[in-house]
């Protein structure tokens, strides 16, 4: 172990990552075995370059890498029999108190590892010349679950009558169920007539395609397409509208639309070393991978890393997101001070 | 009105207007199924031809470098999933056919399980996957295995096998039948030398356009947990597996337990990334479907003309 902290000290540079990494491979012995990862959709980019890269170090390791959504994956990470739980769960949004019970009923122990920065970017047609922002308030009013606006004027007084039509991921995505969070204020409520998927690239078509379009979905899938929609900039309250983008969402300044990512291990499988060394592998190399341009997350802090890092090492169990109000502060005040 | 006026009236020119427009629309119809064919096969190859090379079969997707991705673990996983489906649905629909067909009178219990069949054949697969899932991976397995797989798509074009053997074997004529017993032969000897061979041909269809049928499926398969990014296929040969009994048998259970992805799963994962390279993969993917569907379905072609050729009646 000794060898991979001197290792870990010298990864301080992203830059020098990637030979740390290489360094680090040869001096591991060749590992094998099943590495089993499940959950989110909007994490699963980073997992699986993650296991991509990592195959280039251990390559007999298997890592799979399933699409389940959070909530699917969370119930593979906590199912009945021990032999089907995933190692790892990506999960957009944290542990809810329901899955918390039922981890405690299993006595499934696990680690909660913050590992990006996602933002949600609100997007209009690109004609649409009238709506530069929006305000929390009003997102609110067209999303609520009573919400009757069917056009724009009912948004904000000068608006056009322009029909509004709204586009969102399914009930099934972290994305929908963050958003409505953060806007409605309830988790899941939401208006119903609106186009759903769970498919973001239908999401994507359907704004473009519809003048009085408003939509939403990962920050990363707008910067895909940037070009064929409008990112609307958004006031959660302070009075200034701000635009996602790496800077803003990984100060947190874009409030409440940007959001951590995290996986949750199991800590029963920390014992596997395939699963150890993926983990290892992982975190000394999140910045880089997270902000790769194929992944295009916004990475946390090198610090924040440090601090996620040594809680993987110590194996602290439990989320820091049983206070009611941790929904509120940052991984900082969250994360920051374990001592 | 006069009574002498005609009761018929020929309208020729109508009659045959009519004709006309129901030839059209005849012609209309064809022309959109075919078109709409068209449209989607030069579609998906004008994406996806670009990225069909040697390098995609041969190479594991990736995330991080998609062009250089490829779909070899999902193709060999399919052809894993397909083998195995047809080691275990085929022995065992092909002899509840023949039990059916040929041991049986019309009674009760014959008509009970006809209809059993007939109605699981038109069970959506998603239905099956659940019962995969349930049976085979929490109760049975437990794993999200290759194996787990392979028994679902079994119970999924059983019915389908089944009915298409029984069809193969009521067509052999019953003078067969009745010229092997009156040599003396057995039932078992009938069957076995006469009645099967004979019915061979259209069993092999049967089997085969069931298994493109299976070869497509994603529902099942993403309820069983398929639904991933892997790079490795199953029944990777490595040094740990020795070219001996023992060690053949090793490397065929390991691949059994492996976790894999399959063709239109990959598509699937693919086709729903944001990025335009991710949806041109998954056309070459789809071509890559395609070509092994068809040269399916065209053993299957082939094997229906040669039945034609050699009838043994």
């Amino acid at each position: 172990m000794t060898n991979m902290i001197g290792v870990r000290l010298g990864v301080a540079a992203v830059a020098a990552a990637l030979c740390a990494s290489l360094a680090y491979g040869q001096k591991q012995p060749a590992l094998s075995g099943m590495v089993r990862v499940d959950g989110s959709s909007t994490v699963y980019p980073i997992t699986a370059a993650a296991a991509e890269l990592f195959s280039e170090v251990q390559p007999k390791v298997q890592v799979t890498v399933g699409i389940s959504g959070t909530g699917g994956g969370f119930k593979k990470f906590l199912e009945e029999k021990a032999e089907l739980r995933t190692d790892i769960q990506d999960a957009s949004r944290p542990i809810t108190s329901g899955e918390l019970e039922r981890a405690a009923k299993l006595g499934v122990e696990f680690i909660e590892l913050p590992i990006a920065y996602d933002g949600i970017a609100v997007v209009v047609h690109p004609s649409n010349k009238f709506c530069d922002y929006l305000t929390l308030e009003e997102l609110k009013k067209i999303w609520e679950p009573a919400s009757k606006i069917t056009s724009w004027k009912d948004v904000r007084e000068g608006f056009p009558d322009v029909p509004l039509k709204l586009y969102a991921p399914g009930m099934d995505s972290g994305t929908f169920e963050y958003f409505t969070e953060a806007v409605v204020g309830k988790a899941k409520a939401c208006r119903a007539d609106f186009t759903p998927s769970e498919d973001d690239n239908v999401l994507v078509k359907g704004v473009e395609g519809d003048a009085g379009s408003l939509g939403y979905f990962g920050f990363s899938y707008y910067e895909a397409n940037r070009a064929k929609l409008k990112l609307l900039a958004i006031d959660g309250g302070s009075g200034e509208a701000i635009k996602p983008d790496q800077q803003t969402v990984r100060k947190l300044v874009y409030r409440p639309l940007a959001r951590p990512l995290f996986l949750y291990v199991n800590k029963a499988a920390l014992s596997k070393p395939q699963v150890r060394a993926f983990l290892d592998f992982y975190l000394d190399n999140a910045a880089k991978i997270v902000e790769h341009p194929k992944v295009n997350y916004v990475a946390l802090s090198n610090e924040l890393y440090a601090t996620v890092r040594k809680r993987l090492e110590e194996a602290t169990t439990g989320t820091v997101y049983g206070a009611p109000d941790a929904q509120a502060k940052n991984l900082y005040e969250l994360y920051g001070r374990t001592e | 009105m006069s009574p002498a006026a005609p009761q018929f009236r020929p309208r020729v020119r109508w009659r045959r207007l009519m004709g006309r427009v129901f030839q059209g629309f005849c012609l209309l119809a064809g022309l959109i199924s075919v078109g709409v064919l068209a449209v989607l096969l030069i579609h998906v190859a004008w994406q996806g031809w670009a990225y069909v090379n040697w390098g995609f079969l041969t190479r594991p997707p990736s995330q991080l470098n998609p062009e250089g991705g490829g779909v070899r673990p999902a193709l060999l996983g399919t052809l894993w999933l397909m083998v195995l489906t047809a080691l275990i649905a085929v022995p065992t629909g092909v002899g509840a056919a023949v039990y059916l067909e040929e041991y049986t009178r019309r009674n009760r219990f014959v008509r009970f399980v006809n209809l059993n069949i007939a109605n699981l054949a038109g069970v959506p697969s998603i239905v099956y996957g659940i019962l995969g899932l349930a049976l085979f991976v929490r109760w049975l397995l437990g794993s999200r295995s290759l194996l787990a797989g392979a028994l679902t798509m079994s119970l999924l074009i059983l019915p389908v096998i089944i009915i298409a053997s029984r069809e193969a074997l009521a067509a052999v004529p019953s003078s067969i039948r009745e010229a092997a017993y009156a040599v003396g032969a057995t039932r078992w000897q009938t069957v076995r030398h006469h009645v099967l061979p004979a019915a061979l041909p259209g069993i092999m269809t049967g089997m085969i356009l069931s298994l493109s049928r299976a070869i497509g499926e994603t529902a099942p398969l993403i309820m069983l947990g398929a639904l991933t990014f892997v790079r490795f296929a199953p029944g990777e040969w490595s040094d740990e597996h020795a070219f001996t009994p023992a060690g053949l048998w090793m490397w065929f259970t390991r691949a059994l337990d492996s976790q894999f992805t399959a063709l239109p799963i990959q598509i699937y994962n693919w086709a729903s990334q944001p990025e335009d390279v991710f949806r041109q993969l998954a056309a070459a993917g789809i071509l890559v479907l395609l070509v092994v569907l068809l040269s399916m379905n065209a053993v299957a072609t082939g094997i229906r003309a040669w039945q034609q050729r050699h009838k043994l009646w």
